[in-house]
């Protein structure tokens, strides 16, 4: 994770300050890739921000991924691929969600893919999203115990 | 039976459960229909039937052992699982692979698109009861699989491309079965056109089905010609080109109608599009080069070297036990497969293993549309749906 300077003056990242200097938690470059690591209370307000400002048009979600950090914490980790198509640009956004208390809202009423990407979330990692319409398991039975993707679940099942 | 509030007023309706044992959900998707009549109330998917798991058993592969992970997932495009994983962990090492190998990267994932599409043709083709489309399609998809099985030694789970390039030289000749191909098939299209594309059945089952606005397309997330044929332009070749495709010169056919049939002229036209790829590929292909990268450490050394040389084949010791490491970071590699955005997420902690490995399936995301599509239309039209989002199970299951 290399942070160069100049990425303050990326305007994607300075809209963002704009709008709300406290939600940024962390820029950074990797791979020509940039990710800005925001707080879990500022999600959904961004999402919204990013989604329907007519510069930034960050209509299209790609996809959601969640990563588990155990035992660092807040160990969940979950990455937002955005996409605007007119400007054909790619962002990441990142939120940490800690393990204590893993719920974040969900951005299901901005970009309504979302909604089978947290029902995935939800089942594989156990990251509860608010505000989700129908949160259900996506793959697993339902009475399925613990959350395969966690680092700390055995690769043999539950015992 | 329950009673349910429709736009016509109240209304009993009935649960009928379409799979997952059913030939026209392509796999064991299941589908739990709520009818009011014959007309569709709403439609809820279950998936789950082919989890394997292979995000979680990445974890425990190193770089390398995980390729033959990917052939399994999109069963259809095994190659453009094969490229989009190696062109994640690539970026994650900032290599660069040889302009052969690269072209005949784009020659080989162009050819499984056309495969993939036969496929899709044909079972969408025999859903709808046009049952000699398929005997076609199939025979022409085995011709595409007689290439892969000549350069891999593999019809369908390849494992062709690897970190740094190819898995091994492609035979002597192997291009004249491609111009074979080349020569034969515009005329092979032109006959599946001329069997469906004006055939007044084919109009009925197709035309004003499964209607998907641009806006909502965008909104759930749909890509691929799924989404072209909305109306919407996005094709990761054209926006974000990877391995030399921005040297192509191809056109992305797009419809406007949103219907059943326009994602069909999308697809046709786009096998058409493939086979100028292909030919473009083959012009620029150099008849000798080098088709893995030199790194050393990552790409295996020549079998020849580790006879004579000591750092040969110390490297091969290292690679085939420990692996290599790439450095820490997460890249987010997106390609167009035949589905549409296949993306493939890596996050390293600077081990020889991933420490997260995500693949973001087209066919995951496009049957989302299913519900908004279905809505308020007749049971034989969501065979229709089905079959028009060209969904593959072991992808959206994984």
């Amino acid at each position: 994770m290399t942070d160069t300077p100049d990425l303050e003056q990326n305007p994607t990242v300075a809209k963002i300050r704009a709008w709300q200097p406290v939600a940024v938690a962390n820029v950074s470059m990797f791979r020509g890739e940039l990710t800005i690591v925001i707080y879990r209370e500022h999600l959904r307000p961004l999402g919204e921000f990013l989604a329907t400002d007519p510069n930034l048009a960050f209509t299209y979600l790609s996809d959601v991924t969640g990563v588990d950090r155990f035992p660092i914490e807040p160990r969940f980790e979950l990455n937002y691929h955005l996409l605007s198509l007119s400007r054909r640009e790619p962002l990441r956004l990142r939120v940490r969600v800690p393990g204590s208390d893993p719920v974040i809202d969900s951005v299901v009423p901005v970009w309504p893919t979302a909604n089978w990407h947290e029902r995935e979330i939800f089942d594989l990692f156990g990251v509860r999203f608010e505000g989700h319409p129908d949160l259900r398991r996506m793959f697993l039975p339902e009475d399925w115990e613990g959350y395969p993707l966690r680092k700390d679940y055995p690769v043999e099942g539950p015992r | 039976m329950t009673t349910v509030q429709t736009a016509t007023g109240p209304a009993q309706t009935m649960v009928l459960n379409m799979g997952p044992q059913h030939p026209s959900t392509h796999g064991v998707l299941r589908v739990l229909l709520e009818l009011d009549g014959e007309t569709v109330v709403k439609a809820d998917v279950d998936i789950g039937y082919l989890h394997t798991g292979i995000e979680k058993s990445a974890e425990a592969l190193n770089y390398s052992q995980t390729i033959t992970l990917t052939d399994r997932m999109d069963y259809l495009a095994p190659l453009s699982n094969n490229l989009v994983y190696c062109l994640a962990v690539e970026k994650l090492l900032g290599l660069e692979v040889p302009k052969r190998a690269q072209y005949i990267r784009v020659l080989l994932t162009e050819l499984t698109r056309i495969g993939s599409h036969l496929v899709w043709l044909g079972t969408h083709a025999i859903d709808l009861g046009a049952m000699s489309v398929f005997l076609y399609c199939f025979r022409e998809r085995e011709e595409i699989l007689k290439i892969f099985e000549l350069v891999s030694g593999q019809r369908m789970m390849t494992s062709y491309f690897r970190i740094g390039g190819l898995a091994l030289e492609p035979p002597v000749g192997w291009t004249d079965h491609v111009e074979k191909i080349l020569q034969s098939f515009p005329s092979r299209i032109d006959e599946y056109e001329e069997l469906l594309t004006k055939n007044r059945i084919w109009l009925g089952r197709t035309q004003g089905v499964g209607i998907l606005t641009a806006d909502d397309a965008i909104a759930l997330g749909i890509s691929g010609p799924s989404l072209r044929g909305s109306g919407v332009e996005y094709d990761v070749r054209k926006y974000f080109p990877y391995s030399s495709y921005d040297e192509f010169d191809f056109k992305v056919p797009v419809r406007t109608e949103g219907d059943c049939y326009a994602r069909y002229l999308c697809r046709v036209e786009e096998m058409r599009e493939s086979l100028k790829i292909v030919r473009q590929a083959l012009k620029k292909l150099p008849p000798d080069g080098p088709i893995k990268a030199d790194a050393p450490g990552i790409v295996p050394p020549q079998r020849e070297k580790m006879k004579t040389e000591m750092e040969a084949l110390i490297y091969h010791f290292k690679i085939f036990t420990e692996g290599f490491a790439p450095p820490p970071g997460e890249v987010f590699q997106r390609i167009e497969s035949p589905r549409g955005e296949l993306g493939c997420f890596i996050a390293s902690d600077g081990s020889p293993k991933p420490y997260r490995m995500k693949v973001r399936a087209p066919s995951f995301v496009n049957l989302q549309a299913l519900q908004k599509m279905v809505e308020g239309r007749l049971v034989a039209d969501v065979i229709a749906c089905i079959g028009t989002l060209d969904i593959v199970l072991g992808e959206i299951d994984r």
